[in-house]
């Protein structure tokens, strides 16, 4: 019986062609671009995160405290209501107290990389020009363990910085400003009014024209010789087998140590929301090109259901129930749908192939990129399902209304 | 002995509205089954909603019907187009063929919504169906490619295709040609005559209603 449906379904369709054909161009257009954009969207978003969890710690041990801690007032009464006003949260200038036992706690967590950093400012100064420097002192051995600085040098390696204590890693950006090269030497002045000079050992290009020009990368005990602070450390950076599971390790190190924990994602956070953001706009624009399209098909099959009301009343009066006339206008949205996806995202995914071999240079970096395309099976699914629900959900309501046709209302006006 | 096929007790069609609109108003008949019975009246009269009430496609707002003595009044309208199915053919004054279906697949319709006979079975009774009405040349054509004669007389298959008790025709030599029209009325009174259906005609045609077994006069929705 099923067949039947299915076979009066495609002959009404059949019967329309031009109309069927250009219902069908706008389904597989909006299949296609709502393919191409979300796999877009999809992939840049992907890219990004990719990049903040490949480039910068997943949980950060910080030198400050989130909270006040609790005064000995309210832990005396802790029942009664104590309001203070102007207590702050305490910040230890000095940097994280005995960092080398948080370290120890922290490289017990499974899973976890974690190193001692000590932050600072630094000026250069080379003919006449002052740069001013990020200083990022840390242990040379873990580097590569916390940080993937390595991966972007472009003149020599780690093991370099390792090998020579009065080590540094430049970024392109400032070697191109000051004209330095590997092996050279610069001279770094600190607000202490300590000075020391490093040798060049390798030079960085991230492709971020201001982290390239401003950070630099030495042994974190010069560092704390050039700032005055020995045995100190201001930050614990951490990096985890499980990037994904740097909010709950965050919370574990601060419950434990008291010290502010950053997971990415908190620090990232506006970031996050705007992706979020970024993605409600996405989808809401190629739902609306989708709803268009899906207007199409339900003009129609409109049109099929007025025209057609003679055959359903005669179907109807054969012996046919509502609910098989429904089915046969509900399937032609689903072959228009089906149709639709099928060519749909193939023109989907030839416009993310186009657009996956486009150079771009995006502002604040110095190379061009590629494109990044998400080519998830999951794209092609949201995309199709999508779709399909337009296609059906436009046949709905004239479905409905062929359903309720009563066939002695179509023979009265046919016999008069 | 006879047999009551269709008894009607007292059937009545009102059109609500602001200004309602009796169509039939308490109509009392018995068929026969193998009846040929003509319903004859002015236009206007009733007739064809006398027709649809009796053909269980519209329900009436008074009065019983019982099919084979079963009432009927109380059915919801999916258990109503499963008697029509099985139980009721219709031809209709405009043939109402589906256009884009040859007069093979027309016929087939019927026989594959209902689901009884496999394919093999269902496409030797449309054959068969085709070739007594003398069709078998046309099976292939499509309603346009065929004349107003030779689709009534597809419509008159389809209508037979699952063999039913009762076969309903509103002015069916109505858009035909005298020749048409003459063909078309000895198959229906065969239908009755030699086959055993029971055929209820409504007709214009005095010429027509005077080969039936019985005419029912209907004047403003009532036997006259």
């Amino acid at each position: 019986m099923r067949t039947v449906l299915v076979d009066v379904a495609r002959r009404h369709l059949l019967a329309r062609k031009r109309q069927t054909l250009v219902s069908l161009s706008g389904i597989v257009l909006g299949t296609g671009f709502f393919l191409a954009i979300s796999a877009m969207m999809q992939g840049s978003e992907a890219d990004f995160i990719h990049r903040l969890i490949d480039n910068s710690p997943h949980v950060t041990v910080q030198d400050e405290f989130r909270n006040p801690r609790k005064q000995p007032v309210a832990e005396l009464y802790p029942a009664a209501l104590v309001q203070m006003h102007r207590v702050k949260p305490e910040t230890e200038t000095r940097g994280i107290r005995n960092y080398k036992q948080s370290l120890d706690y922290i490289r017990e967590i499974p899973g976890i990389k974690a190193s001692p950093v000590l932050l600072g400012q630094g000026l250069v100064s080379f003919a006449g020009k002052d740069e001013a420097l990020s200083l990022n002192g840390m242990v040379p051995s873990d580097v590569e363990e916390v940080s993937t600085i390595g991966s972007y040098l472009t003149e020599g390696s780690l093991r370099d910085l390792a090998g020579n204590p009065d080590g540094i890693l430049v970024g392109s950006e400032l070697a191109r400003i000051l004209s330095l090269e590997r092996g050279e030497s610069i001279t770094i002045s600190a607000t202490t009014g300590q000075k020391h000079t490093f040798k060049i050992v390798g030079i960085f290009h991230t492709g971020r024209a201001a982290f390239d020009q401003s950070q630099v990368f030495l042994a974190l005990k010069r560092v704390q010789a050039l700032l005055n602070r020995p045995n100190r450390a201001n930050e614990i950076v951490i990096k985890l087998a499980d990037p994904y599971s740097a909010q709950a390790v965050a919370a574990r190190i601060e419950g434990r140590l008291g010290y502010k924990s950053v997971s990415w994602q908190e620090a990232s956070e506006d970031i996050m929301s705007t992706l979020a953001l970024r993605n409600i706009i996405m989808y809401s624009v190629v739902t609306a090109v989708l709803l268009v399209a899906a207007f199409g098909i339900y003009n129609v099959i409109s049109t099929v259901v007025m025209e057609k009301q003679r055959d359903i009343a005669i179907l109807k009066s054969t012996g046919f129930h509502a609910r098989d006339i429904q089915v046969i206008f509900l399937t032609e949205g689903l072959f228009l749908g089906l149709l639709g996806c099928g060519l749909g995202l193939p023109l989907g995914a030839g416009i993310m192939w186009g657009l996956g071999q486009l150079n771009f240079k995006f502002p604040g970096t110095t190379q061009f990129n590629r494109m990044p395309i998400d080519w998830g099976w999951e794209q092609f699914a949201i995309a199709g399902a999508f779709a399909l629900i337009a296609a059906v959900g436009a046949a709905w309501l004239p479905s409905r209304k062929a359903a309720k046709v009563k066939p002695v209302d179509i023979l009265r006006g046919a016999g008069a | 002995m006879t047999e009551v096929l269709l008894r009607a007790e007292r059937l009545g069609r009102k059109l609500e509205g602001d200004v309602p609109v009796t169509l039939v108003h308490d109509i009392d008949l018995e068929i026969q089954r193998g009846e040929f019975i003509a319903i004859t009246g002015p236009s206007g009269s009733g007739k064809s909603s006398l027709l649809y009430l009796l053909g269980l496609l519209d329900q009436p707002t008074s009065g019983r019907l019982w099919l084979e003595g079963v009432e009927t009044s109380s059915f919801d309208e999916d258990r109503l187009a499963d008697i029509r199915l099985a139980r009721l053919g219709f031809v209709f004054q405009a043939n109402f063929l589906l256009p884009e279906f040859s007069a093979r697949e027309n016929v087939q319709l019927p026989i594959s919504r209902r689901g009884k006979l496999d394919e093999p079975a269902a496409r030797s009774r449309v054959e068969d169906l085709l070739a007594s009405l003398g069709l078998k040349e046309q099976a292939d054509k499509l309603p346009h490619q065929m004349s107003g004669g030779q689709n009534q007389r597809v419509a008159i298959a389809r209508a037979l295709a699952n063999d039913p008790s009762i076969i309903f025709a509103d002015e069916p030599t109505g858009n035909l040609d005298t020749a048409a029209s003459a063909v078309v009325q000895t198959i229906l009174k065969d239908l009755a005559r030699k086959q055993g259906h029971t055929v209820i005609v409504v007709t214009h045609d005095p010429s027509f209603a005077a080969q039936s077994d019985r005419t029912i006069r209907i004047v403003d929705g009532a036997i006259a």
